[in-house]
């Protein structure tokens, strides 16, 4: 008999409370987690930043031997299976890989395509006969994978695509035509992950090589940022794709397009964290090396402010998106091989986080906004020169808010997922709102007790009301029209949010506290004081505004009076925390917990 | 070939040395393979991989120590072995460790070992000849070229920027100077190989030693941080005056003439 370990459900968070044993943390690394990322983190300093200049300037043959390069160290097999010549490691290791990865810019995006959206479709939806045919040449790198979903017509709407596949009178090939655009990789992957519409209306994926007749590639894109990868758009004329190559099933291929875009949204919100890392480090270094009024300006207090809230901000991303991929490895990890190759428990077992993944792919990219925003400022104007690296860091952290998504888009597919699964029975979400309007009624004042994180704890519960009122209310007042609705829905996107970023702070410091005491988890603490204070705040007003725009008159007075009742708490003092916080910060000359 | 590499858990080189309590604090602080002693690992890497044979990597530490054994064999090395004193000897020195590796080492039957020139703590550069001469073998140090022919090996050893070629034979302990080779960094499938890989644990007892027979023969009197650095100053003047005010400013505010 095996023995079954309970499955955290994807979105139960905003219902139910988990303990901090369940939860996945940065502090449960294990030695080889933290030496991959050691030798990721040595490849990009040694061979990848002295070259950024020139992929900044598109000499892309470079990009193909760095990757070259990197498939030798393993870079490219950490998510291809052993028996396909890959390493088979767990998604915490992949994840640290995109992490360090992001220290490099706009290469960290032709790695992240290659090996994640580029090559996943075939390890995770491909037959026998592709996964032999195509991993092993993946994995070492000897040739390169992009993925075209996006057509200049169809951006978010995915499925609008006007690519079509049409097959032959043989019967032996499709013939693919249309256009793919803003592909990553387009101007040196050998093999790209196309979808196509058979007989313009059955969504389905292939697998296209460059050397297939009718393929080919536009210009390079001028962008804004991530320079230092390739992209263009992809064209397909008359393309003779073999049948063989059919990946996954017809009409299908949202199945793999949606589940890609949701290990996408979180490996982007890893790659976030990483990026502000670096934008950390290097503003916290410029600081103590830029003097003005004879003094440091990581001396001055409002320099200190920002260190703190970058840093409290990033703590919070790093603690959602490993809290996040744990969930993944947990579910996954439980999966026989058999199991595995199914591709609907397989495609289940990714949609369950669909919530968790939207949220830290906007919550981690804005975290990664704010972090380079003002890594330009405390540069003041040394930051907007190109000789400084953080000028590049700001340009390239813009493209992380559209794509894999918008961050409107995954704002509202939060709460749309959410009713979903709780129409399906998945979560008893509206029997907890019914139950709390009960629990209004006889609401006493709670006062939390002075030990380290039970103000924090109290907020994180409170949280969860808060976002349960608002959503319950918005679900009952508008019932189907809900969807119309999409500032409300933002809001409780955002609500939902901060609840599960409050949270996972709160139980890692919980985590780091009974594992090395308090002493050693002073930093994490901190972090969680500001974070959860502030996140709170900014929960009070979303609340009141949506509240607002939901109902009037006396239901309004009621509800307003419901929201004082949780949001009663007295706060922190934030200027403080962050002082001393940043004091540690200026010392170490990086972001450390 | 049998090839031992000595090992050193040191400081990362980006660390900032502060002092609590008269030591060294090392709380928090990360530690890496001794720059150094990566030459080492490397080389050893390259001669069993041009000469056949196994390489050892020994290290006298702590248990924290296994961490940089484990990379040592994630970049190839075939077997590591931890000496662990932590509980036996609180203030050892490089006699200490010599002695110790010596030991150890005795019935090994090395052909070749290899240390890094220095340790970037210490700094003593002692304990590789130290071994050398308690196993009896000869020794070069600050090596940057290494060519062995069956029992010939041809060493060019770094004179002070200048190159020096020595003729000797196996067996033979060498530490490595900068230039030797490049380090590899671990690689995925070698990190994931490391874990199965042996890693032996010694304590004092198992190699018959006491703790008398290592007592340090030097002793720590204080340890303090190299004074702050001042700001530099520009002489000004026409030549003559720039020198004499030199001349005065090392003998009366320097103090060193």
């Amino acid at each position: 008999m095996t023995e079954t370990k309970k499955i955290v459900k994807g979105g139960s968070f905003l219902i139910e409370d988990i303990a901090y044993q369940d939860v996945f943390t940065p502090e449960d690394f294990t030695d080889e987690h933290l030496m991959i990322a050691k030798t990721t983190e040595e490849f990009i300093e040694n061979e990848v930043v002295p070259q950024v200049e020139y992929l900044e300037n598109h000499e892309f043959d470079r990009t193909v031997k760095l990757l070259k390069k990197a498939g030798e160290l393993g870079l490219l097999a950490a998510d291809v299976p052993e028996e396909y010549e890959g390493l088979g490691l767990d998604k915490v290791t992949s994840s640290l890989i995109t992490e360090k990865m992001a220290g490099s810019g706009g290469f960290s995006l032709s790695h992240g395509a290659h090996v994640g959206i580029g090559s996943l479709p075939i390890v995770l939806f491909g037959n026998e006969e592709q996964k032999n045919r195509y991993l092993p040449l993946l994995a070492s790198g000897e040739k390169l994978a992009a993925y075209a979903l996006t057509e200049p017509g169809s951006g978010s709407d995915a499925l609008g695509a006007r690519t079509t596949a049409r097959l032959n009178a043989e019967g032996t090939h499709y013939i693919l035509n249309g256009e793919k655009q803003w592909i990553t990789n387009a101007g040196f992957a050998d093999v790209f992950v196309v979808y196509a519409k058979i007989d313009g209306e059955k969504f389905t994926a292939f697998i296209v090589e460059k050397t297939f007749p009718g393929v080919s590639t536009g210009a390079e894109e001028k962008k804004m940022g991530i320079k230092s990868s390739s992209t263009r758009t992809l064209i397909l004329e008359d393309v003779a794709v073999p049948i063989g190559n059919l990946l996954g099933e017809i009409g299908k291929g949202h199945v793999i397009a949606f589940n890609i875009l949701n290990i996408g949204r979180y490996k982007l919100g890893v790659g976030s964290v990483g990026g502000s890392k670096k934008a950390f480090e290097l503003t916290v270094k410029y600081a103590n090396g830029r003097q003005q009024f004879k003094t440091p300006i990581s001396q001055f207090n409002l320099t200190k402010e920002k260190f703190g809230t970058m840093a409290a901000k990033i703590y919070a991303a790093e603690s959602s998106v490993y809290r996040t991929i744990g969930l993944y490895e947990e579910n996954q990890g439980k999966l026989s091989t058999e199991e595995s190759k199914d591709i609907k428990l397989l495609a289940n077992s990714i949609a369950e986080y669909a919530i968790e993944c939207s949220l830290n792919k906007f919550f981690a990219s804005e975290v990664l906004a704010y972090v380079t925003d003002e890594g330009v400022q405390i540069h003041g104007g040394y930051g907007f020169m190109q000789e400084y690296p953080i000028e590049r860091a700001y340009r390239d952290a813009r493209i992380q808010r559209i794509f894999e998504g918008t961050n409107e888009i995954n704002r509202l597919l939060v709460p749309g997922t959410l009713v979903k699964k709780a129409l399906k029975g998945e979560l008893p979400l509206f029997q907890k709102a019914m139950a709390l309007q009960e629990e209004l009624m006889m609401l006493l004042p709670e006062e939390p007790g002075d030990e380290p994180l039970a103000q924090e704890k109290y907020l994180v519960k409170n949280a969860k009301k808060i976002a349960l009122l608002a959503a319950g209310l918005a679900a009952q007042k508008y019932g189907k029209a809900l969807e119309r609705e999409q500032e409300v829905l933002a809001n409780i996107a955002d609500l939902i949010s901060n609840v599960y970023a409050m949270e996972s702070v709160v139980l890692r410091t919980e985590k780091a506290i009974a594992k090395d005491g308090l002493e050693k988890s002073k930093q994490k603490l901190l972090y969680t004081q500001i974070f959860c204070q502030e996140a709170f705040n900014e929960m009070e007003a979303t609340a009141k505004e949506s509240l607002v725009a939901i109902e009037q008159g006396d239901t309004l007075r009621m509800m307003l009076s419901s929201l004082r009742k949780f949001t009663r708490h007295t706060p922190i003092n934030v200027i403080a925390k962050k002082r001393e916080a940043a004091d540690v910060l200026i010392e170490a000359e990086r972001f450390i917990v | 070939m049998n090839i031992y590499v000595l090992m050193k858990r040191t400081f990362d080189t980006e660390e900032k040395i502060a002092l609590s309590g008269g030591k060294i604090n090392e709380d928090g602080a990360e530690f890496i393979i001794n720059p150094y002693d990566e030459y080492a690992i490397e080389e050893a890497i390259q001669v069993r991989d041009a000469n056949g044979g196994e390489v050892t990597v020994i290290s006298v530490g702590n248990e924290e120590t296994e961490k940089q054994l484990r990379t040592a064999l994630a970049m190839g090395a075939d077997k590591a072995v931890l000496i662990n004193i932590e509980d036996e000897i609180e203030n050892g020195d490089q006699f200490t460790t010599a002695k110790i590796l010596a030991e150890y080492l005795k019935d090994k039957d090395a052909d070749l070992i290899i240390g890094g020139n220095v340790a970037i703590d210490n700094a003593s550069g002692q304990v590789g000849p130290r071994v050398a001469e308690l196993l009896t073998i000869p020794y070069v140090t600050t090596i940057t070229k290494l060519e062995i022919d069956g029992t010939n090996v041809t060493v060019t050893r770094d004179v002070e920027g200048d190159a020096e070629v020595i003729e000797t034979s196996l067996p033979l302990l060498v530490t490595a100077q900068q230039g030797l080779n490049e380090p590899r960094y671990p690689s995925l499938p070698g990190i994931m190989k490391a874990k199965k890989k042996p890693l032996e644990e010694l304590e004092l007892d198992d190699l018959d030693l006491e703790e008398e027979d290592v007592e340090a023969k030097t002793k720590t009197i204080e340890i303090y941080l190299p004074p702050k650095k001042e700001a530099g100053r520009v002489l000004t003047g026409d030549l003559n005056e720039q020198v004499q005010e030199l001349v005065q400013l090392l003998h009366t505010e320097a103090k060193v003439i």
